[in-house]
């Protein structure tokens, strides 16, 4: 008989989702779906608003990356401005989105992932959360939770405020940051270097005993796609798009966010709110490509910052190939970031530009349609609005970076089912590596559905017939 | 000019003869929330926030619209008033689109203010939501129909200050929208004189500058009153 299992609702991420496995005959899993299962509906109440309140509107898709937002709202805005923003005020932007990298990635590898990773995908389901880690590890949790507080204070030092500042607008910023903040920043960057050493050596000593999960959490061939300098470094905001394949070959270069249509196009199934985007010259679902942390550090040549090359190095030697395609590796590219964020922030709070007191270029409506793109913690962002003459918002479409990974999610749910999960078994621990291998995507499914609601997980075993066999909700 | 004597709350207050209770009560240190009443215009009691207890009368008073008499006994800040407050403001938010986190006026505004003046914690009544338009079409200034309280403030700064008359309103009860002109966009309203008046005496994030961001919007509405005080020294 054949059944169906459902994970109701999927812990531990940010939104709301499901997941059911289908299941053959014999009891062998024949496929998986992520079912994300909110719908919030921006990309219409948004339409007839003057383009200058877009950053802090779109800001309210998400708690966890709001700046994303900001930023690439504020992009946009700049080219519906036809303005080149003043240099300080796109090295504050970029400051802010360094921040951003670092709490976000810290909040994925410490409190969303970390208890799987140091505690266990089967051990006790009641302590495995960020307490349960605070409990077990008080000083390794406890440099965490700093450091992310750390990049969190950086947006708020910026922005007057942690979540939502309607801070970078249209033309540039709305303010600047003192020397004296730069410099309490500085001194707090060992510390912040220092943790980030620590968990990557935890991470490597996991890594090193986890070759079944490299092999079967979300480990195929696709294409990759991040931004990338126009050296082909590393880049996360202002830069252009690069895509390659499983190979290393370099598919798309250069290309510049309002050209993004050419590059991705964007399908839709009928069992989930989130849309299905793919690389437009493969079609629909061939053209499957990830975004985030280990998309950027695979279509990047290098990153340009010393120690985050290092590690870069050993990811691919470690990996045994220059195109990492195991996503189990994303929780090593997250740790690799805010290495590579930190090095930046330290070189930008040292940058003189930054005491500059003109932030905020100004201009009529100039052009009636901009795409903004910035590198979100999760992967490429894309606003894209049409205004009208004096500037309200005729159209709008968001392009969310967890919906870029929807395709290889759905496979890497199905990939971890048929290796862990045989015949009508609903055993927790083996669920929770079903959920894990989500959480390596680090998915925000408010904002990739602009959705309403707090995290959770469910999971149901369907029969062949469609009836539910077993169902549990977290 | 005459003094009355009053009692405001229990306190014996002196007022002059032509004031109301409103600006009685202020020069007593007594304080009486509004909205539709900006000092330097004329009265127009509509928003009701102001309403007091008279002793001998049945029915509630507009403090902004009520002389003074002698003897009068006034209560501001009873449970009945309170409970009136409240459902008033209630029923501003409920009326059209008021969405502070995401207004260019939010942490400067008087409707914001007032809600956390009379403990709105939360809105009783059914939200209309309706479908409101953004005007920009002016080089300096919109308007966002979805914030305005039709408390009048701009249409008399206007006419009264300005002496334009721009600003009116057509419609009635919940379809009554401000227009300028005869009804065309503001930025084809040949009377506008781009002063800002309307955008100082504007209470919420109604009218703003063009290019305004959220939370952005910062106003002195005391200025009309400096400037209606100044023209009547010189003049």
């Amino acid at each position: 008989m054949t059944q169906t299992i459902v994970i109701d609702p999927v812990t531990r991420i940010e939104g709301h989702a499901k997941i059911s496995i289908y299941l053959d005959n014999d009891g062998s899993v024949r496929d998986a779906q992520f079912h994300v299962t909110e719908f919030r509906g921006f990309e219409r109440f948004c339409i007839g608003r003057p383009f200058w309140e877009m950053p802090a509107i779109t800001a309210r898709i998400c708690g966890i990356c709001p700046i994303s937002h900001i930023l690439a709202s504020a992009k946009a805005g700049d080219a519906l401005l036809a303005v080149e923003i003043p240099p300080a005020a796109d090295k504050l932007r970029r400051l802010m989105n360094l921040g951003q990298i670092i709490q976000s990635h810290a909040l994925s590898f410490f409190h969303l992932s970390g208890p799987d990773l140091f505690l266990g995908y089967e051990s006790d389901p009641a302590k495995r959360n960020i307490f349960g880690l605070i409990a077990a590890e008080p000083d390794f949790a406890r440099g965490g939770i700093r450091l992310r507080q750390f990049g969190q204070e950086i947006i708020e030092a910026l922005g007057g405020r942690k979540i939502h500042p309607a801070w970078a607008v249209p033309g540039g910023v709305r303010s600047g940051i003192s020397a004296e903040v730069r410099a309490a920043f500085r001194q707090r960057l060992p510390e912040a270097m220092d943790v980030t050493r620590k968990a990557m050596a935890r991470f490597k000593t996991v890594l090193d005993a986890s070759d079944e999960e490299v092999r079967s959490y979300g480990f195929f061939p696709s294409l990759f796609a991040g931004m990338v300098t126009p050296e082909g470094n590393w880049e996360h905001h202002g830069g252009k798009l690069r895509v390659r394949d499983a190979e290393g070959q370099i598919l798309a270069d250069q290309v510049k966010a309002d050209a993004y249509q050419q590059l991705f196009g964007e399908a839709s199934e009928a069992w989930s709110y989130l849309k299905f985007p793919y690389y437009q010259p493969l079609g629909y679902p061939d053209g499957i490509y990830r975004v985030g942390p280990l998309a950027r550090l695979n279509v990047c040549d290098q990153v340009g910052t010393p120690l985050a090359d290092a590690e870069l190095t050993e990811m691919r030697q470690r990996a045994g190939h220059r195109m990492v395609t195991a996503s189990f590796y994303y929780h090593y590219a997250r740790l690799i970031e805010i290495l590579a964020a930190l090095e930046l922030v330290t070189q930008l709070l040292d940058d003189p530009d930054l005491g500059s007191s003109v932030l905020r270029a100004d201009a009529g409506v100039n052009h009636l349609e901009a795409v903004g793109c910035s590198e979100a913690p999760r992967g490429s962002l894309f606003h894209h609005y049409q205004v009208d003459k004096n500037g309200l918002i005729t159209y709008l479409n968001l392009i969310i970076a967890t919906g870029q990974n929807n395709l290889a999610m759905n496979q890497t749910v199905a990939q971890i089912a048929r290796h862990y999960l045989r015949g009508d078994r609903l055993e927790e621990g083996l669920l929770n590596r079903v959920e894990a291998g989500i959480r390596a995507y680090d998915p925000c499914l408010s904002c990739s559905t602009h959705a309403v609601g707090q995290a959770a997980f469910a999971i149901s075993l369907i029969g062949p017939d469609g009836r539910v066999v077993d169902h549990a909700v977290r | 000019m005459a003094a009355r004597t009053l009692t405001i709350n229990g306190t014996l207050i002196s007022a002059r003869s032509n004031e109301t209770v409103l600006e009685a009560a202020r020069e007593a240190g007594i304080s009486i929330p509004t909205l539709c009443h900006l000092d330097g215009l004329s009265e127009v009691g509509a928003c009701r926030l102001c309403l007091v207890e008279i002793a001998g009368s049945a029915k509630l008073q507009p403090a902004c619209h009520t002389t003074v008499t002698e003897g009068m006994e006034v209560q501001t800040d009873t449970p009945r008033l309170k409970a009136h407050r409240r459902a008033i403001v209630e029923l501003l938010f409920a009326e059209r689109n008021h969405i502070c986190a995401v207004c260019v006026a939010s942490g400067h505004c008087e409707l914001q203010q007032l809600a956390v003046e009379v403990g709105m914690s939360h809105v009783r009544y059914e939200y209309l939501s309706p479908d409101c338009s953004v005007d920009i079409s002016h080089a300096r200034f919109g308007i966002d129909h979805n914030r305005c309280v039709l408390c009048t403030r701009c249409v008399r700064a206007c006419d009264e200050v300005e002496g334009v008359h721009t600003w009116d309103i057509a419609g009635r009860g919940t379809n009554a929208r401000l227009i300028t002109d005869l009804n065309v966009p503001w930025g084809e309203a040949t009377s506008c004189t781009s002063c800002g008046k309307c955008l100082l005496a504007c209470p919420t994030g109604a009218i703003f500058s063009r290019g305004s961001t959220v939370a952005e919007l910062e106003r002195d509405a005391s200025r009309i009153a400096t400037i209606v005080a100044a023209r009547n020294e010189r003049w």
